[in-house]
């Protein structure tokens, strides 16, 4: 399987506190990737270089290269909008906007400029469909998606990303906030969606990373520790460190 | 324990003696406009087009000071509305949050600037560079006064307005850029219209705070009652008139004397009306968030 995504030699600061140290990792396209580790090893701020949303924030500062399909995304002629539409992203908390449920799904597509209603409805309902959503939705797309339970609203910010067919899917921590049921619901999806997408998850639930990744890497301060497919890190992991963190020891 | 006791003593006097005083407003207004009303049909005040109460020839038709009041009003909103909301947008989704921090206070200032000297700026700097663009245009005039009062009420919408989109969740903001959108897009289509309600309110407040100014409009904009919707001819407003005829020698409890507290009441209903609309809007909006 190709690589589709890199870190090379990558280090992040704020301001003098170093949150990522030298990372280096690939990829795989097509599967699930989780990145667990203890609280503060740096998980979101590593998820985040991959659609720079860290340039927000005043003291962040890195060094290396972040390649996307062998394009460095932090090099001058990147246009960040363009790059955010190839790579979506979950977030923790749902955070659907304000407004109907068909105007969330069709955001992504209006902000580009589409306006043909035939071809925004066929986008919303496809997006729905692959999020699972359609049918608890399809007669309500007209009402406000703040009114839908948290699951809902997760499962409408994954279509709302979906809507711009990404190749690549960020999720920091996407079931955190949500009930057991909700939960099962959005990781059968994560394992559907990446038949056709490269899906990289943070989370702190063990099993959830077992049962939905292909992928593991395990994150220790700032340090990638250890990265191997998900059987092997969790049934024969390399250092004691990952070993504790995985069978509850600390963290 | 007695201290307590004293305290809360003193805090339910000042309670009081709040409601005590504005019963007392509202009693004098009442009392006064219905011995105006008993006179004056409120037909009569609601649908005469002239307000000649100190003339030999006497009309008593409010609707010119309220032309007045909302031809100046009007004017305020058209330059507050899009400068204070532009600069609400541009503190909370473009400046560093240390120029935010000094810039803000800094326009609030604007606000506290007395109001005489705001009108002696529409008088005397105002009204001559616009006759100079204008040449047909009254000393008194409408437009000048309702620009100065426009320039006075912008920390109103941009504060408020401020303190709306800063108040929106940053997960929302984030989620838009996240999406791929810029930032004028980010502004646009999901902070502005998530902190509408209170953006909504902030112009409410600023259409209160403009209809009840006085100080501008005694200065600036004429004392002339006019039905007209021309801002370049001398008009009044309500506020105009009350100061009017408060600092002539009316006889107490004379008609004219009455006049006063009818063109009150109008204005009253105005700013109360407008304020609850801008309470029930800010309620509404409280129950979204949580
Ligand atoms: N905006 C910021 N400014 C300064 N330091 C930050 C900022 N964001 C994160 N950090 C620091 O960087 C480190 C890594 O943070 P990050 O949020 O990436 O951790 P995480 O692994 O996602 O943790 P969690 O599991 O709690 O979400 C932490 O020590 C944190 O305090
Ligand atoms: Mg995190």
């Amino acid at each position: 399987m190709e690589n589709v995504l890199e870190a090379k030699n990558v280090n992040v600061f704020y301001g003098d506190f170093q949150a990522l140290k030298n990372i280096n990792m690939k990829f795989k396209k097509n599967a699930v990737t989780a990145l667990i580790g203890p609280s503060g090893c740096g998980k979101s701020t590593y998820l985040r270089l991959f659609n720079r949303m860290n340039d927000y924030i005043d003291s962040f500062n890195m060094q290396g290269d972040i390649m996307v399909e062998n394009k460095n995304i932090y090099n001058k002629e990147i246009v960040v909008e363009e790059l955010r539409k190839k790579i979506g992203m979950v977030f923790q908390k749902p955070n659907p906007f304000p407004k109907s449920i068909f105007e969330n799904v069709a955001y992504g597509l209006k902000i580009q400029g589409v306006t043909n209603k035939a071809v925004l409805k066929n986008a919303v309902r496809k997006a729905l469909q692959q999020a699972a959503l359609w049918d608890e939705v399809k007669l309500d797309l007209d009402k406000s998606a703040l009114a839908l339970s948290g699951g809902q609203q997760q499962r409408l910010c994954i279509a709302r990303t979906l809507a711009v067919e990404p190749s690549i899917i960020l999720m920091d921590e996407p079931t955190s906030a949500l009930d057991p049921i909700a939960t099962a619901k959005v990781e059968e999806l994560i394992r559907e969606l990446k038949q056709k997408y490269t899906i990289i998850i943070v989370t702190h639930n063990m099993q959830q990373a077992s049962r939905i990744s292909d992928y593991t890497a395990f994150f220790y301060m700032g340090d990638m520790i250890e990265y191997n497919k998900t059987d092997t890190i969790f049934r024969n992991p390399q250092y004691e460190r990952t070993q504790n963190y995985i069978t509850g020891r600390f963290g | 324990m007695k201290k307590e006791k004293i305290i809360e003593g003193l805090l339910k006097l000042s309670a009081l003696v709040t409601i005590l005083t504005t019963v007392g407003i509202l009693y004098v207004l009442l009392s006064e406009s219905i011995a105006f009303f008993r006179e004056v049909s409120i037909w009569e005040f609601i649908t005469d087009k002239e307000w000649t109460p100190l003339f030999v020839n006497k009309h008593f038709g409010i609707m010119p000071l309220v032309a007045g009041t909302l031809l100046t009003t009007f004017i305020a909103i058209s330059v507050a509305l899009p400068i204070g909301i532009t600069i609400a947008i541009y503190l909370s989704e473009y400046a560093h949050k240390r120029f935010k921090k000094i810039v803000k206070p800094l326009l609030e200032i604007l606000a506290a600037v007395p109001t005489v000297v705001y009108g002696f700026f529409a008088l005397t700097v105002v009204t001559p560079f616009l006759q100079s663009i204008i040449p047909s245009m009254s000393g008194f005039n409408a437009l000048s006064a309702g620009i100065v009062m426009g320039i006075m009420i912008i920390p109103y919408v941009s504060s408020l307005s401020e303190d709306a989109l800063s108040a929106v969740p940053k997960e929302l903001r984030n989620g838009s850029y996240a999406m791929g959108s810029t930032r004028l897009q980010t502004a646009f289509k999901v902070m502005v219209p998530a902190a509408s309600s209170g953006i909504i309110v902030s112009v409410i407040l600023a259409f209160s705070r403009a209809i009840g100014e006085t100080m501008i409009v005694a200065i600036a904009a004429g004392q002339q009652p006019r039905l007209t919707m021309n801002p370049l001819v001398p008009i009044e407003t309500i506020t105009a008139y009350i100061v009017q005829v408060s600092l002539g020698d009316v006889q107490h409890n004379s008609i004219e004397y009455r006049t006063i507290f009818a063109a009150g009441i109008t204005l009253f209903i105005f700013t109360f009306i407008l304020n609850n609309i801008g309470f029930y809007i800010r309620k509404k909006y409280r129950e979204q968030y949580e």
